[in-house]
């Protein structure tokens, strides 16, 4: 195989997502293994910068990095006292999760198998269009319309449900 | 160097073409490569040429760029920083730094100097890795953004397809910086002040975001040198004067910009009266300096994103002049923001947090979710920026303001005056 600078970024990615997906699960400190989230989200985000999917990688970083970590770093911040935790799994979970894991990995690598072409920037000379356009046609002009607008009202409706679960009772006098 | 004195003097001298010459940056990633295939190679003789690693060559300059960037960067918060102190001793009646240098312009060098000898502690009881890196991040997230902000015709790092909305994801990571930064140093004021900056920062970007989706209706591109293109044709092409809505837009951008970058009014994460100096009380030394420095380029980077989505960027005031155009021009409307944050700055009392989350949740979202509906309509109607379209929104905009300006002093003059005691 060619070793060009792109194979070496490449692999400078996908190393730094697995590691610091290792030390989120392995790590005690559970506001480390918040940051290491992080770093993997970062990496993934690389992944998807060499797949032309130049949109998804900045929307996993609004989304993941700057909407639901810090969200879960509030969580772990404001509740828990203590940060150091001891889980303990018990062995019908351990069994559980690894069948899960185990089927997870057939179905990526039967996907990976079955993908004819891997389009990615390492194939010179291929400019692919920006992905947005084609993202926007195919959610409001194409057959994703309509889950489109399902998701859109289910986020209202939790929206909506939030304001009424974290609101002040007003009490009638 | 007889010929470089001549060709500033010529009158159709162009600075982004002289200093760049044959490098076509609009072509995104290989602008490196270009520069080493365009620039270096026929300046070698022709036996290193054939042997040159144009791959390894491309990552220097890369690098090299980089380099330059960061080094150049760092000089305008510390402009910024005494801009600051001078603007305010003003606005106080005060003459500010006068002692180092003439009328104390060398005084935030002499600051820095300082804070470089000063002993870099490290608080024994907090977590010290996270400690040590949460600058780093936070700085480093300020300066990416630069990447991707056009200061004049070629001056651009590169032209991401998605541009605007790569500095929004970049920007947003800062919050990650700021909650580091403040749970490692094992302070209560710290924590505090951490955590209130991630509600407001998380918080604002939502009209933030918003603002920023009314302009990208109307350019329909999230490039900032298509949405700069389409400012081309003066002033009445800016997208702040387009429609009645992004005027509406540009306000609620600036404002959330100001929270976002935690300045007064909305400075509760670094209120000095309650938490001492919020997330970063326990930083000295360098790293004191390195939220310092991403402070001030963060103020500056808001305001050019300001300037390019709704002042026309580089693009002059009139079509065809060179006024308010190129870079000087981008730099004087950037500075006129920045002008502006500082103003507010020294007259604004600073918001509580109920008001903070109020203005945000309640006026600012709303508006802007009317803003995007409306920015819809206008689109439908007149799907043709033209001259029609402008002038019935800047009719608008015009009488919009006047009827606000009555309304509100109408709402001031009935409230009763302070009685003497």
């Amino acid at each position: 195989m060619e070793f060009t600078l792109k194979t070496f970024i490449f692999y400078g990615f996908a190393l730094m997502t697995i590691a610091s997906a290792l030390v989120v699960v392995t790590v005690r400190n559970i506001v480390h293994a918040a940051f290491s989230l992080m770093v993997t989200l970062f990496g993934v985000a690389g992944l998807y910068v060499f797949l032309q999917a130049d949109f998804l990688a900045a929307t996993q970083v609004i989304v993941y990095v700057g909407g639901i970590l810090v969200l879960i770093l509030f969580g772990v911040m404001m509740t828990s006292g203590r940060l150091e935790m001891r889980i303990h799994i018990e062995r019908g979970q351990l069994l559980l999760g690894g069948v899960v894991a185990l089927a997870l990995l057939m179905l990526l690598l039967t996907v990976i198998a079955n993908t004819p072409v891997w389009k990615n920037l390492t194939d010179d000379g291929i400019e692919l269009p920006p992905t947005t356009e084609r993202i926007g046609e195919l959610i409001l002009n194409g057959p994703f319309l309509l889950p489109f607008e399902v998701v859109s009202v289910l986020l209202l409706v939790a929206l909506i449900g939030a304001t009424l679960i974290s609101r002040k009772e007003v009490r009638d006098e | 160097m007889s010929d470089f004195r001549v060709m500033l003097a010529s009158p159709n001298f162009n600075v982004s073409e002289s200093f760049f010459p044959n490098i076509n940056l609009q072509d995104g990633l290989n602008w490196a490569e270009e520069f080493i295939q365009n620039v270096v190679l026929p300046r070698l003789p022709e036996a290193v040429a054939s042997h040159f690693p144009v791959e390894l060559g491309t990552v220097l300059v890369m690098f090299g760029c980089a380099g330059i960037f960061v080094a150049v960067v760092p000089l305008l918060p510390l402009v910024l920083v005494l801009a600051e102190r001078k603007v305010a001793a003003r606005f106080q009646n005060r003459t500010g730094p006068m002692r180092v240098g003439p009328w104390g312009v060398l005084q935030t060098l002499a600051d820095g100097v300082k804070l470089l000898f000063k002993e870099d502690y490290i608080p024994p009881q907090g977590d010290k890795f996270l400690f040590l890196l949460a600058p780093y991040v936070i700085f480093a997230c300020s300066f990416a953004v630069f990447a991707a902000i056009p200061f004049g015709q070629n001056i651009l790092v590169s032209d991401f397809n998605i541009g605007i909305f790569y500095i929004m994801a970049i920007s947003s990571v800062i919050v990650m910086g700021v909650i580091m930064a403040g749970w490692s140093s094992n302070s209560k004021w710290s924590l505090l002040g951490s955590l209130r900056s991630a509600a407001q920062i998380v918080s604002y970007e939502i009209p933030l975001g918003l603002s920023i989706l009314t302009v990208i209706m109307l350019v329909e591109s999230l490039s900032m040198s298509e949405i700069v293109a389409s400012q081309s044709n003066g002033v009445f092409s800016w997208l702040i004067f387009r429609t009645p809505f992004t005027f509406i837009a540009f306000f609620i951008f600036f404002i959330s910009g100001i929270a976002e970058v935690n300045r007064t009014p909305f400075d509760l994460p670094e209120a000095e009266s309650e938490i001492v100096a919020g997330f970063h009380t326990e930083y000295s030394g360098m790293r004191f300096a390195l939220f310092f420095i991403a402070e001030y380029a963060n103020m500056f980077a808001v305001s050019a994103i300001a300037v390019t989505l709704f002042l026309g960027g580089w693009e002059g005031a009139l079509p065809g002049y060179d006024i308010l155009g190129g870079l000087p021009g981008f730099v004087i409307k950037t500075s006129a923001l920045v002008f502006l944050m500082m103003w507010l700055r020294w007259t604004l009392p600073r918001l509580r947090v109920d008001q903070l989350m109020n203005l945000c949740w309640k006026y600012f979202i709303p508006i802007a979710f009317f803003n995007i509906l409306g920015t819809g309509i206008w689109g439908l109607i007149f799907p043709e920026d033209t001259l029609v379209s402008t002038g019935i929104s800047c009719a608008i905009i015009y009488i919009g303001l006047i009827t606000a300006y009555k309304i509100a002093g109408r709402t001031f003059a009935e409230r009763p005056a302070p009685q003497p005691s």
